[in-house]
């Protein structure tokens, strides 16, 4: 018995390693990636390729534990790359983040194309350990890592018609599978108030957990507004757009009766069809109760004046 | 007579497949999870096991009436059972483990929350059915069992439009059981249109 399973011929001695991860590489860049590159036991390509990042500590975070990684890291909504939570960390694997260029366009001075070391480049990195309270219910605590937003955005100049900034995903269906579905109106959009851009708590995040983000968290650079829904915070920037109307939204096209403009996390206003006053925490397990939600998820004090003359009830 | 005894233990031994699949998985054993969101994860398995099992007991006289094998029927009463099994475990993790049994948050979800309306009327006609279903209700009830026992071509309009409802995006999951479902009451229409 043991001579015929020595005689077994595994296909790691047939193919080693690096051509392996060269053939996955190619059978990304043809769009098939869907089709089965979710292989377990050998360490994941995008996972190995994490660079750890400096950072300095903020004010801004908070003291409560952050989730794990595997938590943050598995349990995503990402629909490019499909509609169930683990669709992100098996499909996202075919999203390519290096080249990465990002379109500046509208009421600036400063348009163009800038590539990703541009972009980041001026910035120092922060760690911002922030709750995400996303509009299902349930939350995290995520130690993202990133610099404020409002530091960027001045950097384009953006003129005196600007009253709103809008972001767009990448839209890549060789790239993400999700998309050939039109569940949601691609590419991906969101946008915020200038205001609300410019708050401190407004941040572009490049990195979790003191490394570069994982594709599934929206790689290279995403958006975190923490006092919002998580639906604002746009992932795979690549590109930002001020206008002087109000942008539309993806979720606001697809449902306005349950998606509004600003999509502040407020415990008084339910969803249609579900409550918003309390959370699941995730990572508590099977026996934990659900937490109050707070209004604007807790960050009430840094926030709440721009909302002071606005029906919050009406533009939820 | 020996065969119909063996494959009823086969197949109870299926239905209770997938509840150990979960209670292990609850607990982290034999290499399974229930994900980040256990409770969330926990309460859809249980809700999609019910409902399958609600189709396969509607799917008995269908496939007796087309393969001709009368014991299929023998087989009905159980499947049912295993259905009502499912979906009170279902209900019971939501008032239980998402809900903390804080009946005023039940309340309100019954009362403001459609699809949760939808399933809770679902159960409650689901549970007289599991009451009569013993051959002494049957004796007791005669012809009425009967018609009381077609409510359950509701309920499983109910169970279908209920997860139509609570899914966020992606209809087409709760639009493949609508479909079957579809088949499953079409045939019956057909079959009365028939005669």
């Amino acid at each position: 018995m043991k001579n015929i399973n020595n005689n077994i011929i595994r296909p790691v001695d047939i193919t080693d390693e690096q051509v392996y991860l060269k053939r996955r590489h190619f059978l990304q860049l043809a769009g098939i990636a869907g089709a089965g590159l979710a292989f377990s036991g050998l360490p994941s390509r995008a996972e190995a390729e994490l660079k750890p990042l400096q950072t300095s500590p903020s004010k801004y975070s908070t003291d409560q534990t952050p989730n794990s990684y595997q938590d943050i890291s598995t349990y995503n909504n990402y629909y490019e790359f499909g509609l169930d939570k683990d669709d992100p960390v098996r499909y996202a694997k075919s999203l390519i983040t290096d080249p990465w260029t990002v379109k500046i366009s509208g009421e600036c001075d400063k348009p163009g194309d800038y590539n990703l070391e541009d972009i980041l480049k001026p910035h120092p990195l922060e760690e911002r350990i922030y709750r995400l309270r996303c509009v299902e219910a349930w939350s995290m605590v995520i130690p993202w890592v990133g610099f404020p937003l409002g530091d960027l955005l001045k950097r384009f100049q953006p003129n005196s018609n600007a009253n709103y900034v809008s972001f767009k995903t990448l839209n890549d269906s060789t790239q993400m599978p999700g998309v050939r579905r039109r569940v949601l109106r691609w590419p991906y959009h969101e946008g915020l108030t200038m205001a609300e851009a410019m708050n401190p708590l407004a941040i572009i995040a490049v990195g979790l957990y003191g490394k570069t983000l994982p594709n599934q968290n929206g790689a290279p650079l995403r958006l975190v507004v923490p006092w919002k829904y998580g639906f604002k915070s746009i992932k795979s920037i690549v590109e930002i757009s001020f206008s002087k109307k109000q942008p539309d939204t993806s979720w606001g096209r697809s449902a306005p009766r349950e998606y509004g403009f600003y999509a502040n996390v407020n415990p008084e206003v339910d969803h249609p069809r579900w409550s918003q006053a309390r959370e699941r925490v995730i990572g508590t397990g099977l026996f934990a109760a659900k937490q109050p939600t707070l209004m604007f998820n807790g960050y009430g004090d840094e926030v709440a004046h721009l909302y002071s003359d606005l029906n919050l009830r009406k533009n939820f | 007579m020996k065969k119909l005894g063996l494959i009823k233990v086969a197949v109870f031994t299926a239905c209770l497949l997938p509840f150990a699949q979960l209670l292990l998985a609850a607990f982290g054993l034999a290499g399974q999870s229930l994900g980040a969101n256990p409770i969330e994860e926990l309460i859809h398995q249980l809700g999609l096991w019910g409902l399958r099992l609600l189709l396969l007991t509607l799917a008995i006289t269908p496939l007796r009436r087309i393969t001709g094998k009368v014991w299929l029927l023998k087989l009905r009463r159980m499947l049912g059972l295993f259905s009502f099994f499912y979906v009170l475990l279902h209900f019971l993790s939501y008032a239980i483990l998402d809900q903390g049994l804080n009946f005023a948050a039940i309340g309100e979800d019954i009362l403001e929350r459609p699809y949760i309306t939808l399933g809770i009327t679902a159960l409650m006609m689901l549970i007289p059915l599991a009451v009569t279903s013993t051959n002494g209700w049957m004796r007791r009830l005669g012809r009425r069992w009967k018609k009381l026992h077609q409510l359950v071509y509701v309920i499983a309009i109910l169970g279908v439009w209920h997860f139509f409802w609570q899914v966020k995006l992606d209809t087409r999951e709760p639009l493949v059981y609508a479909g079957i479902l579809i088949v499953l009451l079409g045939y019956r229409i057909w079959l009365k249109r028939k005669r």
